[in-house]
């Protein structure tokens, strides 16, 4: 279990990231944390895995418990040893090393004799990966990238794991892809924190979910209850309609907004 | 021909120690981003611990021995300064490195006293060495040989070694280097190590008379010097540009001593230094660094 305990966060002196966030990631659930741009979704990530330091970031109250022990006091390597690892915002794979060897970087605290078998089951989830082990990373597309950095933090052998944003920029038959992995990851036994602005696919793959605003914690639940709120409908899902059908027929009737003229010709 | 040959192997030799020293350089900045101003006293302060012990215990014992002080001081400047002062930006570490070269220096130029300059290429050095019609130095030959030894076993390690993959990971992208559990402590400590020893590797072979004509002094200093500008021809993130800096530099130096003017020898390394930074700013093989504005 994963416990965030009235975590705060400052950037600097005077930047007020998180004010007193409290929730849990039982063992083996997906919880998906939603918010818009700037809620602090990224910070909580960076609160949970040590990294606020890079960011020039720290955590001025509160606690991070994995299984009983405090870890945010812990250097983000310490933390990985716990199981507990990030994929980043943007991907942040080795552009100048192979996929091969960016598995290996994620599987460096792996003991020896299991990073084969992680790496087996790395080119499983993602066949793609393992046709293109020799190729650079530089040269995979954007959902390739993406497959990389969550495969890379499985070489970890994660009992949690964070994804900040894996659908950001994705077309949307990829976001389809990635929720499915999740999913498959998840029925592995990890459990994982899903930070994410897409919340339709979110609140799909995740079991709880919570709703960031401006730092502070507005809402939190099952996945369903938020999916039913009137306040996540509103600010996520972009709308009050019951069914597809409804969404279909309030787009029907909705204004049509003026052409700019340089298209309209 | 035969004299021209002899200057080729000469400089080559002498190229492979400012190739060591360029690469240790060129480790340290990759795994922390901080140029090491003190990369000359390293050599020293090795050297000095080669010439102290060297009537005790013998030459082999003394060079190990140095060569681990060399390594065991840079890990001392890593840990004590440069660690505890994380906050502080790459530029003011680079000065803090200028503050310890300077205080490295003058104490081992003051123990090193006013006597004469002790020699430290005992196995090799002025036993000169005969291939057909050319005669050349012994030291150049053994730092060749010995550089070749070395740099292929860097590069093999940097490529395949576990130790190799985490300070590419950390050089490239030290957030997502930390996520996958690579302790940045650990890769920057063994940098600064590797850096020092092969500093002290190489004043093995300044300090000779083959290769400077004089023993350990602030003049040894100054010619380990050379490795900045070698580093610069290079690429100052490249580890392959350092080797091949180390070259050039050690190339342009005997060339031109032998072709245009002794005196002339070290201001003809900083020209090609020069013109390379013309045409190629980052050096010859360093990485452009693009930013979206």
């Amino acid at each position: 279990m994963l416990s965030v305990r009235q975590v705060s966060v400052r950037y600097g002196r005077s930047v007020r990231a998180l004010q007193d966030v409290t929730f849990e990631v039982p063992d083996g659930q997906i919880v998906a944390v939603l918010g818009s741009n700037g809620a602090g979704k990224s910070t909580l990530l960076r609160a949970i895995s040590g990294t606020l330091r890079l960011h020039r970031g720290a955590l001025t109250g509160g606690q991070v418990v994995h299984d009983g022990t405090r870890i945010d006091r812990m250097d983000p390597a310490a933390i990985v040893r716990r199981g507990v690892v990030q994929v980043p915002e943007g991907r942040q794979i080795f552009t100048r090393m192979t996929v091969e060897e960016n598995l290996r970087a994620g599987g460096l605290v792996t003991p020896a004799k299991r990073r084969a078998a992680a790496r087996d089951r790395v080119f499983a989830l993602f066949p793609q990966l393992a046709e293109r082990a020799k190729q650079s990373g530089a040269v995979l597309s954007g959902g390739e990238q993406q497959m990389l950095a969550i495969g890379r933090a499985l070489m970890c052998e994660p009992r949690v794991l964070l994804l900040d944003e894996p659908s950001l920029g994705l077309a949307p038959q990829l976001v389809s892809r990635i929720a499915g992995i999740i999913t498959e990851i998840n029925d592995g036994g990890t459990a994982v924190v899903l930070v994410e602005q897409n919340a339709t696919m979110a609140l799909r793959v995740a079991h709880r979910a919570v709703a960031l605003e401006v730092g502070e914690l507005r809402l939190s639940g099952t996945a369903d209850e938020l999916a039913r709120s009137d306040d996540v409908q509103r600010l996520y899902l972009g709308g009050h309609a019951e069914s597809e059908a409804e969404a279909a027929a309030a787009a029907e009737h909705r204004p049509r907004r003026p052409r700019l003229r340089v298209w309209s010709g | 021909m035969q004299t021209f040959l002899q200057v080729l192997i000469n400089g080559t030799g002498k190229g492979a120690i400012f190739a060591l020293l360029a690469l240790g350089f060129v480790i340290i900045f990759k795994a922390t981003e901080v140029v090491n101003f003190a990369h000359g006293s390293l050599a020293l302060a090795g050297g000095y611990v080669v010439a102290v012990l060297k009537p005790m215990v013998g030459w082999w014992s003394a060079a190990a021995a140095g060569i681990t002080a060399a390594a065991v001081l840079a890990l001392v400047i890593e840990r004590l300064l440069l660690a505890r002062a994380r906050n502080a930006s790459d530029t003011s570490l680079a000065i803090l490195t200028i503050g310890v070269d300077v205080l490295v220096l003058t104490e081992v130029v003051r123990r090193l006293g006013t006597e004469a300059s002790p020699f430290l290429g005992d196995p090799y050095d002025v036993k000169p060495l005969t291939l057909g019609d050319v005669t050349v130095g012994r030291s150049e030959v053994v730092a060749l040989a010995v550089s070749v030894v070395l740099i292929t076993a860097f590069f093999a390690a940097f490529r395949f070694s576990p130790w190799g993959v985490a300070m590419r990971a950390q050089s490239e992208n030290r957030e997502a280097a930390a996520l996958m559990g690579i302790r940045s402590s650990r890769v920057t400590a063994s940098a600064w190590a590797v850096g020092g020893a092969l500093a002290g590797i190489a004043v093995l072979f300044l300090a000779t008379q083959d290769f400077s004509g004089g023993g350990l002094s602030q003049a040894t200093h100054g010619v380990a010097l050379a490795a900045f500008p070698a580093a610069i021809i290079g690429g100052l993130t490249s580890p392959g540009g350092a080797v091949l800096g180390g070259f050039v530099v050690g190339l342009t130096e005997a060339m031109t001593a032998q072709y245009v003017d002794l005196d002339f020898a070290k201001v003809a390394v900083y020209l090609v230094m020069l013109l390379v930074l013309v045409v190629r700013p980052s050096g010859l093989f360093g990485r452009v660094v693009q930013a979206r504005v």
